[in-house]
């Protein structure tokens, strides 16, 4: 049975281990986006160890590029990409002490035995819902990279920010356990 | 011959961009409601719910839908009895939607291919658009529009088959397409297939599918039949709302078919999200 969880940021393997797919959760606290061309510049400074924009463990990243901020607005809207395109980074990210991703659509293999390797958890957020999303964050800083625009990195704010977990730390993935489940065979 | 003043031109584009970013059309917003009172999978059941609270803020409160809020997609039928005065047509089209993406604070999604740069300071915010234009009868200009995202984009496909594969080797592939996209493009969907014509034709039928309203019956009732057997074929995949599972996966499958050569049989599938925001004007 899917259980409704509040987790603050930054997240501990306490949080993360209690986790099943299926679970709904409300985040709060601070999270921090990047979609392609960070991960690759992230990456490439952990692999040169180098210092990141950001502390890494116990973190949330966000698979993310908001729409402009109206005036007085703190973000725009902002619902999840599609998240095999970090695959090839995530694993890196979750070695290094992240514990959370926020994306949509399914991760591969190694992605998932991560999240299982390193106690993180892979969180599905409602795509084209970015109007409702956005409207749960509550502040945001360009924190890295503000030459890639939509892309730079982030540091938001949200407030009971509503995502499902899809990839646990059992190695439960929540896109084969509800296709299977609805899947009319001839 | 009638003469349009290119300005009116940007103008009506401009509006047309701007409506389309936050509203959801009558057509979308009625399928996606359908379907959940329909779903029966209680996870899909409340994200549906998420997608039409989403709509009723984004129109509320003039906020973009979605944050990918797309490339600009027209298809311009141009009366052969009009001219526009004071510009060339493709420039209006591409200045009213570089005006509409600004003023509606809507995303400039479109970079260059290797090195990824955006293009909101050289080419344009959110340019070029994608125009196909078409030379038709009367002197009016319609203008078809769609912001297509890229998630669905990217899970498309098309392909050539020998005539021998017929409407059962392309069912076969249209469940392949959908089976393989999974979540990914944001489902529930509408499939737009392109049949027949030669390679890029059907590529271009496909997205003109797209853009028929969800839920209208196909006018050639041997497609109508075979948009109904496709639906029920991928709605058993059990994809559901956002890949988490459930029996709503297909809001609808649009065909459009050609005449073709008669060594090949084209087929192409534009896959739309749930978000499927699209519009028709006449200028």
């Amino acid at each position: 049975m899917s259980k409704t969880y509040n987790l603050t940021t930054p997240l501990t393997k306490e949080d993360t281990q209690k986790l099943k797919a299926g679970d709904i959760v409300l985040l709060n606290g601070t999270i921090y986006t990047a979609r392609d061309a960070a991960h690759k510049k992230l990456v490439d400074l952990i692999e040169a160890g180098e210092e990141l924009p950001f502390d890494l463990i116990g973190s949330i990243i966000y698979f993310v590029g908001p729409t402009p901020p109206k005036p007085g607005e703190p973000i725009g809207s902002a619902g999840p990409t599609t998240s095999y395109r970090m695959d090839s980074y995530s694993p890196t990210m979750l070695k290094n002490g992240s514990l959370g991703m926020i994306g949509k659509g399914k991760r591969n293999q190694a992605v998932k035995d991560a999240c299982k390797e390193y106690s993180g958890i892979y969180f599905g957020a409602t795509g084209g819902a970015g109007a409702l999303l956005g409207k749960k964050i509550t502040s945001a800083e360009v924190i890295a990279y503000p030459e890639l625009g939509p892309e730079a990195v982030r540091k938001l704010t949200v407030k009971d920010f509503p995502v499902t977990v899809i990839n646990d730390t059992f190695g439960n993935d929540l896109y084969q356990i509800g296709r299977a489940k609805y899947e009319v065979k001839d | 011959m009638r003469e349009i003043q290119y300005q009116d031109v940007v103008t009506a584009i401009k509006n047309v961009i701007i409506h389309c970013g936050t509203i959801l059309p009558d057509d979308a917003y009625k399928a996606i409601k359908d379907a959940h009172d329909n779903e029966k999978s209680p996870v899909a059941k409340e994200v549906l719910a998420q997608l039409l609270i989403n709509a009723d803020i984004a129109k509320d409160e003039k906020r973009p839908l979605c944050q990918d809020t797309g490339l600009a997609v027209f298809f311009v039928n141009v009366g052969a009895d009009c001219r526009i005065i004071g510009g060339l047509l493709r420039d209006a089209i591409n200045e009213g939607t570089e005006q509409g993406y600004k003023d509606a604070y809507l995303r400039a999604s479109t970079c260059e291919p290797f090195s990824r740069a955006n293009l909101k300071d050289t080419v344009g915010y959110n340019l070029p658009a994608i125009i196909h234009f078409d030379i038709v009868a009367g002197d009016k200009i319609e203008v078809e529009y769609a912001a297509k995202g890229g998630g669905s984009e990217n899970v498309s496909r098309a392909t050539v088959f020998p005539p021998a594969a017929g409407k059962a080797g392309i069912i076969e592939y249209v469940k392949q397409v959908i089976s393989d996209a999974g979540g990914n493009p944001c489902p529930p969907l509408t499939v737009g297939v392109g049949i027949g014509g030669t390679f890029e034709k059907a590529g271009i039928s496909s997205k003109h599918a797209l853009f028929r309203t969800i839920g209208s019956v196909n006018k050639d009732p041997e497609m109508a039949e075979m948009e109904a057997e496709i639906k029920v074929e991928l709605n058993k995949l059990g994809i559901g709302t956002m890949g988490m599972g459930g029996i709503e996966t297909v809001l609808a499958v649009h065909i459009e078919s050609n005449p073709c050569h008669i060594a090949s049989l084209p087929v192409s599938v534009n896959v739309q999200c749930h978000s499927s925001r699209h519009a028709h004007i006449t200028i």
